[in-house]
């Protein structure tokens, strides 16, 4: 057998994952011009596109460019966030069961944002809002890794990750308590739902900075998570700063994730199912799972904005509540999949 | 102790969570040189592998080829020692052709997608060397556990360090791929690495081994050519048994007897 030979299976795998990652890449855009074109005046796909390069009417314009790209924008980036804390948690700690939301990360930003809000520290649309949440994220994912030490089981991440964000919604709940202006809790209990309405470029300028910079950070360690797949020891002696690494996705995670939540309220099980949706079509190695899961976070996001506007009701469906109600069952039928590792994996 | 020594030691401690795993140990070891680290069980092989390994902190000066090891950046130590731990855990089911590019890390090849000619032929002769080509493609999550070692050795061989750090790399095989995993082994000694393996097989250490060294209760108590190391009074001391001791072909052998 010789170099070839041993390559070729590789190329075919290669050219198979590349042909996944076009067809993301053509889902995603078809759900951004679908996103851009639902709401109360339907707009096909080609006025959409005329819209947004100053094509049609003023109105048509008015309502592409500023009233609902950055709600599309918002989601594409949002979702994409998602998706890839989820697959850098899932390489950090070499177990499909993680995800910053069954961490509490999303929680704790909730609750750092929270106070901005209720206490009138600053305008709702300053940066103290992703500030502050992006603070509380970092707190809650490096207390869950130091709770659950280095080569923790499942049982233990998934108990710390319970009691943190146990934790966090009832720190929320206590500053809601303690707030005297009933409008202002109305407000928090809304926001708190997770939402995409509304938004504006103010919103977007104000999460993507922090969103663009988690990304980046996640992604630059993507090699370390296949090295990482021999266990954390293995890794060290193969070069990898293991310490550092832990350091750069708990950053990563806190920023993408604070970021995201300051905008949208939080929106969960995106992280833990992106990542699951693509193991079947791209292969289990954790660096070459981000961008796809990505892509997959932005589609489902997408997707779900958009039925959030096309199932009929008589008052607005948040989007957080949708990914809940669909995420939750997949992650039952993750734990009844995971049985077996789950009650042999008690550490 | 000479000058040409590829791996010294002088004064290493090691003390992990409040106990003294390892007492001042020094060593000087050669290039071209099978080593086997006996000893009983908790004696601190492990730790020692990994202390040379630089993997726990440990107070004492260890050099390798010259450079003190605290000086070597965590990506230089890595091309310097190939590690191979215990277990052969792999938490996601990657083929094995992955598994073993992920020996050529060190040197940069952190994608098995992309290596380059260099990269690629160093993967083919460790995957020849431990005889995994025929599985190169499988996932190693669906290997027998016999394959699924023989994979790890040959992601330890890809890294084509001069130091090779073994442990115990033979349990849980059965005879025929015990001695197959010391003879790959042996062909990367007589390429010029030092190979330092754990084991429990006294057998096979007296068998295999240029130089045998025994560790009891963190220390270094003995060490020399398989006959001289194992003595009578060393096995007895250490391991508390007696031993049934002969020569066939050349080779010591030492099988393990009776509890004293």
């Amino acid at each position: 057998m010789s170099i070839q030979n041993v390559m070729a299976t590789a190329d075919i795998a290669a050219r198979r994952r590349a042909s996944v990652m076009a067809a993301l890449v053509v889902l995603v855009v078809l759900l951004v011009l679908l996103s851009l074109g639902v709401g109360p005046v339907r707009l096909s796909p080609s006025a959409v596109i005329d819209a947004l390069f100053g094509g049609g009417s003023d109105v048509q314009q008015v309502i592409v460019q500023q009233i609902r790209l950055p709600r599309t924008i918002l989601g594409l980036a949002i979702g994409a966030m998602l998706g890839l804390s989820g697959a850098a948690m899932q390489g950090l700690l070499r177990n499909p069961l993680a995800s910053p939301e069954l961490f509490g990360a999303p929680q704790s930003a909730a609750f750092g944002a929270v106070l901005v809000i209720a206490f009138g520290l600053a305008d709702v649309r300053s940066y103290a809002l992703p500030v502050m949440a992006i603070a509380a994220a970092f707190a809650s994912v490096f207390a869950l890794l130091a709770i659950a030490g280095r080569n923790a089981g499942l049982l233990i991440l998934i108990l710390a990750g319970l009691a943190i964000s146990s934790l966090a919604g009832a720190a929320t709940a206590l500053v809601m308590n303690l707030s005297s202006n009933p409008f202002v809790v109305l407000e928090i209990a809304f926001w708190l739902l997770g939402s995409l309405e509304d938004r504006s470029f103010r919103h977007v300028m104000l999460a993507m900075p922090f969103i663009a910079a988690g990304a980046v950070i996640l992604f630059s360690q993507r090699h370390a998570f296949r090295a990482l797949s021999l266990g954390e020891e293995t890794a060290q002696s193969l070069g990898v700063d293991v310490g550092r690494l832990r350091l750069m996705v708990i950053s990563g995670v806190a920023l993408g994730v604070g970021g995201a939540v300051a905008v949208s309220g939080s929106i969960g099980f995106i992280g833990l199912v992106a990542p699951h949706l693509m193991r079947p079509l791209i292969g289990h190695d954790p660096a070459r799972l981000l961008v796809p899961s990505a892509l997959t976070g932005s589609a489902l996001l997408l997707a779900a904005d958009i039925a959030v506007r096309l199932i009929p009701s008589t008052s607005d469906i948040k989007v957080g509540v949708l990914t809940s109600i669909i995420g939750v069952p997949f992650f039952l039928y993750l734990i009844m999949r995971e049985r077996r590792a789950l009650s042999g994996g008690v550490a | 102790m000479t000058d040409a020594a590829l791996v010294t030691a002088r004064d290493v401690n090691v003390t992990l969570a409040g106990r003294r795993v390892l007492r001042d140990v020094s060593l000087a070891l050669s290039s071209g040189h099978l080593v086997a680290l006996v000893g009983p069980n908790g004696a601190g092989k492990t730790t020692l592998l990994r202390a040379l390994a630089g993997l726990v902190p440990s107070d004492g000066i260890i050099h390798v080829r010259g450079d003190e090891l605290s000086s070597l950046s965590l990506r230089e130590r890595a091309r310097r020692f190939a590690y191979l731990p215990q277990g052969h855990l792999v938490h996601w089911p990657l083929p094995a052709r992955d598994i073993v590019a992920l020996g050529r890390y060190p040197h940069g090849a952190t994608d098995p997608a992309r290596l380059t000619t260099k990269d690629a032929e160093a993967v083919l002769r460790a995957m020849q060397a431990a005889d995994v080509m025929e599985f190169s493609d499988r996932r190693v999550t669906e290997l027998s556990g016999g394959e699924r070692s023989r994979v790890a050795l040959a992601r330890a061989l890809a890294v084509e360090a001069p130091v090779i750090l073994a442990d115990e790399p033979t349990s849980s095989l059965d005879p025929r791929h015990q001695i197959d995993v010391m003879k790959t082994l042996r062909t990367a000694v007589d390429k010029g690495a030092l190979v330092i393996v754990v084991t429990h097989d006294l057998g096979l250490a007296a068998r295999f081994a240029d130089t045998v060294l025994v560790m009891a209760e963190g220390g270094l108590v003995s060490q020399g050519t398989p006959a001289e190391a194992l003595s009578e009074q060393v096995v007895a001391d250490v391991f508390r048994i007696s031993a049934y001791r002969a020569e066939f072909q050349r080779e010591a052998v030492i099988v393990p007897w009776a509890e004293i």
